[in-house]
């Protein structure tokens, strides 16, 4: 009887052991801009949210490119892990490791940029669609249905081509708004600094601009207060940088919306993994299984919700 | 004189001339006087770091590191300026230690390269590794914000209606082409980039000369730092600088400037990065589709070397 009990006892503690640890892999771009910056500080902070539970441990890596990111999360594999958490540097390239990372059993979250697979657990993204789309329907409305506008897009890209076109498509119901100009600022501030300094020359008369994200409003911010002309014009960012929301919260005319694309998507694809982990289900939900996509709904920011937004530590 | 030499001789000058003629006539609003204030203004960051840059090469060497290292020199202005207060004496005191702090690294990539014997190349690949590395982990990834409104304000201010960034890029190609050309210091730069064993044989101190390049280097760099961060408010640990290495390098290139040392003109690597911003200038004016604009720039980059190879390639 008693050696049954310390056998039972042994072998508990070995299963409860071993079930302690559950090993995280989290694989993320390094931070090439805001946007990716805030990535890899969300991330941070998701992870330091469990630092009191032994029962998880989190490996962090960046990747500079593609090819080093594959080597890392080949790393981890080897390492050993029970989820790999990764938003792909670029979709073909890291295709191949996370299907077999899916096929080794490793539950696996791919996180916004998509793999050219169906061989993984749960994908999890931002409305690339809706974030063009509603800049561009709060432009047409906010001039009335006419007017001259400017387009400072990112880094040539799929995600960027596609919230371009959601941007015009928005605009389709609007014969009289005329596009004057759609050049790329590369998800820099400077460069649309420059870019927008240049067509201020070019063209008189600016009605609105669209940039693809806050770090290029910004810029452009710049180059029309230095041109005196930061006055009776639209301008849109978009992803919800902590500079312009506090802009919009403070009431500031010249931005008065953004819209989110929230590099904390990161931090929730993290919780997933935990929860699939720990055997838990979503809230709300009838089914047992983690939904197998989610796209997260691009969220509009004015002032009156600004605060809900505003995260004066982060870095993006 | 042939008119392949004169156009040879004149290379550069020509294919600017062509460039601003061109995009003159595709859109009059390029020739507007704050257009071309505008373009002084945008290759003013790059220009200084191209003259530095034009120093090293022709000793001889290559900088790799400029781009991660101004972000560094921007991020070390902007927290010495937050740290000492919002006062004018700050802000000057923070200039000066960002420029000797520039002037340190660059020698130490000078000494590496000239005592250390390590190619250049690789010591400046690994100092560009290194200052993003710093820049990226002081600021968590994020950006570094001035507080301080008299320190913003030097890079949007203007002179005579001209901005200052272009102002302190026009002095300084006036006191570096005196430096390289009319002063001793300069025929030897000339000199262990042309042939070091001879310089070697001609008493010249060759390792003093290689690292003063770099020290030139690394005060260009920390000038145009200044500038950058003081004009955007804020310095992006991610993004700022990102690719100017090979805009620099590029400047002095299509100056003249020799990639195996000993041959470029100051002058030279003011109208290279001219032409680097005229094309950008031009890409946005003419509305240049964004795929297509890599092709234009490199076209243009290509002819504009060319056109100065007319005579040696007969």
């Amino acid at each position: 009887m008693k050696k049954v009990l310390v056998f039972v006892l042994v072998l508990l503690s070995l299963v409860t052991f071993a079930a302690a640890k559950y090993r995280i892999g989290v694989a993320i771009p390094a931070a090439d801009h805001g946007w990716t910056g805030g990535m890899v500080w969300w991330a941070q902070y998701a992870i330091k949210q469990y630092a009191k539970d032994s029962t998880l441990e989190f490996t962090l890596v960046t990747a500079r490119e593609p090819s080093e990111q594959v080597a890392q999360v080949q790393t981890l594999l080897a390492k050993g892990i029970d989820a790999l958490v990764i938003n792909p540097y670029e979709s073909a390239p890291l295709t191949p490791i996370c299907v077999e990372a899916f096929r080794k059993g490793v539950y696996t979250v791919i996180v916004d940029r998509g793999i050219e697979s169906e061989e993984y657990n749960t994908y999890i993204a931002g409305d690339n669609y809706m974030y063009g789309y509603l800049a561009g329907k709060y432009i047409a409305e906010k001039l009335k249905g006419k007017g001259n506008i400017v387009i400072i897009e990112g880094i040539p890209s799929t995600i960027n081509t596609e919230r371009v076109q959601a941007f015009k498509d928005a605009l389709k119901p609007y014969p009289n708004i005329k596009i004057l100009a759609q050049q790329p600022g590369n998800w820099s501030r400077e460069t649309a600094f420059q870019v927008m300094q240049t067509l201020l020359t070019k063209f008189p008369q600016i009605d609105a601009v669209w940039t693809g994200d806050d770090d290029m409003l910004q810029g452009v911010i710049l180059a029309l207060q230095q041109a005196k002309r930061d006055k009776n014009i639209v301008l849109v960012g978009g992803a919800g940088q902590k500079e312009i929301l506090k802009m919009i919260m403070d009431g500031n005319p010249l931005v008065q919306i953004d819209f989110t694309y929230p590099p904390n998507m990161i931090s929730t694809a993290i919780n997933l993994a935990v929860m699939q982990l720990k055997g838990q289900n979503l809230n709300g939900f009838y089914q047992k299984g983690m939904p197998r996509k989610i796209i997260l709904s691009t969220e509009t920011i004015t002032k009156e919700n600004a605060k809900d937004y505003y995260f004066p530590d982060s870095v993006f | 004189m042939h008119l392949r030499d004169v156009i040879s001789k004149y290379g550069i000058l020509f294919a600017l001339i062509v460039l601003i003629l061109v995009a003159g006539i595709l859109s009059p609003a390029f020739l507007k006087i704050q257009n071309i204030i505008n373009i002084f203004w945008q290759i003013s960051y790059i220009g200084i770091i191209a003259i530095g840059m034009t120093f090293i090469m022709i000793g001889g060497g290559i900088d790799l590191s400029v781009g991660s290292f101004m972000a560094l020199m921007g991020a070390l202005a902007i927290q010495t300026v937050n740290a000492l207060g919002d006062t004018v004496g700050s802000v000057i005191l923070s200039i000066l230690i960002t420029i000797a702090v520039g002037a340190l690294l660059g020698a130490g990539s000078g000494f590496l390269v000239a005592k250390g014997r390590i190619p250049p190349f690789v010591v400046t690949l690994g100092a560009m590794a290194i200052y993003r590395s710093l820049v990226l982990n002081f600021a968590n990834g994020g950006v570094y914000m001035s507080r301080s409104t008299k320190y913003s304000s030097i890079g949007m201010m203007r002179i005579l209606e001209l901005p200052v960034p272009m102002i302190v890029f026009l002095i300084y190609v006036i006191i570096a082409s005196i430096i390289l050309e009319r002063t001793k210091f300069g025929r030897y730069v000339y000199a262990i980039g042309a042939n070091e064993t001879a310089a070697l044989y001609s008493a010249i101190n060759v390792d003093k000369i290689r690292i003063a390049t770099y020290v030139i280097g690394g005060i260009s760099v920390s000038i145009s730092a200044i500038l950058i961060s003081s004009m955007m408010g804020s310095v992006s640990s991610s993004s700022t600088g990102n690719g100017f290495e090979l805009d620099a390098i590029a400047a002095a290139v299509i100056g003249g400037t020799s990639l195996s040392g000993g041959k470029g003109k100051i002058v030279g690597t003011f109208l290279g990065a001219l032409v680097l911003g005229v094309i950008n200038n031009m890409l946005v004016m003419l509305n240049v589709a964004v795929y297509l604009q890599g092709l234009v720039k490199g076209l243009i980059i290509i002819s504009a070397v060319f056109l100065q190879n007319v005579r040696r390639s007969e």
